[in-house]
């Protein structure tokens, strides 16, 4: 069958002509796309089949994406977002849909101090205040800032309310408080650099302009390393949601700690017991120093909880993986409940504190299995089960117990034979 | 002449408005003491930053009824928001196993103070006068059994009292970069 396939942009051309002043009487036949079997493929929205709505969003300003895609961020951790209070808190990113490491900027996750109304800043008004013990207190307007030598890195933010757990039936509810983009800012060390650090800065004080003024204990060490005084991410601005316009961006540390909507970063000479501070205080002193950053850590995305597998066959396993202290060095993938393990493919040049995509070719003959991965980051630190972590802190077996600091404990996802996936922990 | 003068001082003044920016980039300004003492939230262990102010809990129990009590209850136990008291405390049970109840929690009073004055009450943080925000200070440290009904505190004794979880938190490691999270542990 002969397939008539005019040339779009010879059609767009015509069109502008057209609405340039041509007679309307002029257009040619209405344009349509068939495929090999007849079937007529209809235009999308704010496309018309004579002349292209150049007026429509959706064509020229700023696109969506397909109608047919559907995925979308869920409230979770048991707390309504907005709550009764009309409070956002805690919103999981949707990465069992995600391809690739980089989360899409409106699908990234959101977790906000003690839930927040979403501040609505005029970046003309907002400024960022450097004071306290420093030799030149400074206060920058948003242009000037976007003056100064900027980096762009990858990196992940994740809340420490992302644990593998039984109660938790798919991906979202257990790993859905993690996203990673690309941030675009000043590094802190070169603001503070410019203000001149005293000898007795050794912890700064970072806070945001939302109504609660969610501030952060942060050490001086990790401020001159790497954080990022972020005012882009994934190639504009950062969303609203995610601290428009400026947020602080602390790679590998707990997600609380990228303090939002930052206004203010006050050097002081002790940690200061700020708002943050107080919420997220461990009793135990090894409770505290695994809490502070993401262990190496890494997740199957497809298949994953609650999802449904067709039939035996071919797939291609994939997930994510990260460190809070390094780059992913590898990632392993394991489908008999971890007595084997294989080498991932990586998806690129993993980096620093970011998520790393990985795949693996699996063939699927019908049979129960587990399906597992692990991270081994930079520094040589292992992904762990929870059976690992119980045994190294002489935890009697069957006691109940939460794995200290931020849980980076392996997902099990159990793919039943009838190609059900669950939760492997359940 | 006296306009030369004043061109002078003018850029005199200029001069150091420029030595004010930032040295490398010659961005910013210097934040005037003002602008830095209202957005200098931030509040100490030891107090160095309160403000003038004093309040005792008897006062803070009539703020506490017109600002707090729609959210937190009457006496702080009933309402939908976080639960502020945990009335005859027994000296047993240790402080932590108490929940996360501010004035018991926090490792310093300057923390209450800190967390009502910036974060209290919901959608009208920031309204509360020094004085009310020691109020209602003084306030949940009687309810928990910390201070005296009729006990001042201001930025001299706030400091001063001593809180049940003082001594029960662990401090954060000391951070470098490239480093385990915890030595030893190979997770």
């Amino acid at each position: 069958m002969a397939v008539d396939r005019p040339d779009r942009r010879v059609f767009l051309k015509r069109g502008a002509a057209l609405a340039g002043g041509l007679t309307l009487g002029a257009v040619e036949p209405v344009i349509r796309e068939a495929t090999a079997s007849g079937q007529e493929v209809p235009m999308a929205k704010g496309q018309s089949q004579e002349i292209p709505d150049y007026s429509s969003d959706e064509l020229i300003a700023y696109g969506e994406r397909a109608r047919f895609v559907t995925s979308v961020r869920e409230p979770v951790n048991g707390r309504p977002s907005p709550d009764e209070f009309g409070l956002v808190f805690h919103v999981g990113s949707p990465l069992q849909d995600q391809v690739g490491a980089i989360t899409p900027s409106a699908l990234h996750y959101i977790g906000t101090t003690r839930g927040s109304f979403v501040p609505d800043i005029d970046p003309a008004q907002h400024r960022l205040m450097i004071h306290g013990l420093v030799d030149r207190e400074l206060i920058f307007t948003m242009e000037e800032l976007k003056r100064m030598p900027s980096v762009t890195r990858l990196h992940f933010i994740e809340c420490a309310g992302n644990r593998a757990s039984p109660q938790r039936k798919t991906l979202i509810e257990s790993h859905g408080m993690t996203s990673c983009a690309e941030w675009t800012g000043v590094l802190l060390s070169t603001l503070l650099e410019e203000a001149g650090v005293q000898e007795a800065g050794k912890w700064i004080v970072a806070e945001g302009v939302e109504e609660v003024k969610g501030a952060s204990s942060l050490p001086i060490e990790k401020a001159m390393e790497d954080m990022i005084v972020a005012y882009a991410m994934n190639g504009e601005d950062i969303r609203p949601q995610q601290g428009y316009p400026l947020r602080l961006v602390v790679p590998g540390f707990e997600g609380i700690l990228s303090v939002k909507w930052l206004r203010r970063i006050k050097v002081v000479d002790e940690f200061y017991m700020t708002y943050n501070d107080y919420g997220h205080l461990r009793r135990e002193a090894d409770d505290a120093a695994l809490s502070y950053q993401i262990g190496p850590k890494s997740v199957i995305t497809f298949p994953s909880g609650e999802q449904q597998l067709p039939g035996t066959g071919f797939y291609e396993v994939r997930g994510l993986a990260w460190s809070g202290t390094g780059a992913v060095s590898r990632v392993e993938v394991s489908t008999d409940g971890g007595d084997t393990w294989f080498d991932a493919d990586l998806r690129g040049e993993p980096q620093p504190m970011a998520h790393t995509a990985f795949s693996f070719n699996w063939t699927w003959d019908g049979s129960e299995c587990m399906l597992m991965s692990r991270c081994i980051d930079s520094i040589g630190s292992i992904q762990p089960t929870r059976e690992e972590v119980r045994e190294f802190w002489g935890i009697a077996e069957g006691e109940r117990f939460s794995v200290k600091g931020q849980d980076n404990s392996i997902q099990p996802w159990r793919v039943a034979s009838d190609g059900s996936v669950t939760n492997g922990l359940a | 002449m006296g306009s030369l003068k004043t061109l002078l001082v003018l850029m005199l003044l200029g001069a150091s408005s420029v030595l004010a920016q930032s040295p490398t980039f010659g961005l910013g300004r210097t934040p005037t003491a003002e602008e830095v003492r209202v957005w200098d939230i931030s509040i100490s262990p030891t107090g160095a930053e309160l403000p003038e102010g004093q309040g005792t809990a008897e006062e803070g129990a009539l703020v506490y009824r017109r600002q707090c009590a729609r959210c937190h209850g009457r006496d702080g136990t009933e309402g939908r928001a976080p639960r502020l008291v945990k009335y005859d405390r027994d000296g047993d049970v240790h402080p932590w196993n108490l929940g996360r109840i501010l004035g018991i929690r926090s490792p310093y009073a300057t923390a209450v103070w800190d967390y009502i004055n910036r974060g209290m009450p919901l959608n009208r943080e920031g309204t509360l006068e020094p004085d009310e925000v020691y109020q209602l200070t003084a306030l949940m440290l009687y309810w928990n059994d910390i201070i005296e009904e009729d006990e001042v505190m201001d930025a001299q004794s706030l400091p001063m009292v001593e809180m049940p979880n003082e001594h029960a938190w662990a401090p954060l490691p000391d951070y470098a970069p490239g480093q385990p999270r915890l030595p030893g542990y190979p997770y």
